[in-house]
């Protein structure tokens, strides 16, 4: 195994630990980074269009998101902040070892898989073959779920701006009748 | 690389993957915030990726597996806009973003 992908598997397994333990938004960076690092594994692994669609995906949108989120929540203070610390370090100390047993374990048991090298001579297909080709249920499946998911957002949201217009209407109709009065 | 490089060295993968795996599901076992649960999904998720991918390294199958990581990311990309929702929803409902307060269905 080439140093690049020893490193790139101890850097992932690092930044995994370190986006389970630290602070949210700290945590959705390391979120970014674990995809950066499995985009470059993809490419290690010959999987170039998977890996470009998890990096520009993954690291990118599902961050963006992750950030919009956390910012439209509320922050909390720096009480608050402290005892969140301290509990999350005593809940997540044995995540420590949990991990290393398991990576060892299974270093260590030596399973193996029942796997033969695929002939030379095989056809290779390119993933756009595939995609179009054989798997053309899934892009009916992956455009299903787009538009539900499309919807559900558009729901939620259109709920809170519903509600929003409501009290600004309110808030308008008290400031007439203050002026009125 | 070749398949029989990937097959040489699977274990190593098999083993990063499942350490992803395990800090993903002790994410969410142990947190109480729902941004935080979510973000244990994803980790999860990265951990599904990292080995459908293997598995087409080794069988030489990678065209496969591309084809089907990339479902799994548009799933992924349209779960995790559905529940940033949600937990946003949730935060204005009750003020915060901690399970514990999930109780209106208990019972």
């Amino acid at each position: 195994m080439t140093y690049v992908t020893e490193a790139l598997l101890v850097l992932l397994a690092l930044v995994a630990l370190w986006t389970v333990q630290t602070t949210i938004l700290r945590a959705a960076i390391g979120l970014a980074l674990t995809s950066a690092l499995v985009t470059a594994l993809l490419f290690e692994m010959g999987a170039r269009l998977a890996a470009v669609f998890e990096l520009s995906v993954c690291a990118g949108l599902i961050t963006v998101v992750f950030a919009s989120t956390i910012s439209m929540t509320r922050p909390i203070d720096d009480a608050e902040a402290a005892r969140c610390r301290a509990r999350r370090k005593r809940r997540f100390h044995p995540a420590f070892f949990l991990v290393a047993l398991v990576g060892v374990g299974l270093w260590a048991t030596g399973y193996a898989l029942e796997v033969t090298a695929p002939a030379a001579s095989a056809p290779l297909a390119s993933a756009r073959e595939v995609l179009w080709g054989a798997r053309r249920l899934d892009l009916v499946g992956q455009l299903t779920v787009l538009f539900v998911g499309v919807f559900a957002v558009v729901v939620l949201f259109k709920e809170r701006a519903e509600e929003r217009a409501g009290e600004a209407g309110d808030r308008a109709g008290a400031r007439t009748e203050e002026k009125a009065a | 690389m070749t398949a029989g490089y990937w097959i040489e060295h699977y274990r190593a993968v098999a083993s990063a993957a499942g350490i992803l795996f395990v800090a993903g599901l002790y994410c969410i076992l142990f947190s109480r915030n729902l941004l935080r649960i979510l973000l244990g999904t994803e980790l999860l998720t990265k951990s599904v990726t990292l080995l459908l991918v293997l598995a087409g390294a080794v069988t030489g199958r990678v065209a496969l597996a591309e084809a089907m990581v990339i479902t799994v990311v548009v799933l992924e990309v349209v779960a995790v806009a559905v529940a940033a929702g949600l937990v946003v929803g949730v935060f204005r409902h009750h003020g915060a973003t901690r399970v514990r307060l999930l109780t209106d269905l208990k019972g």
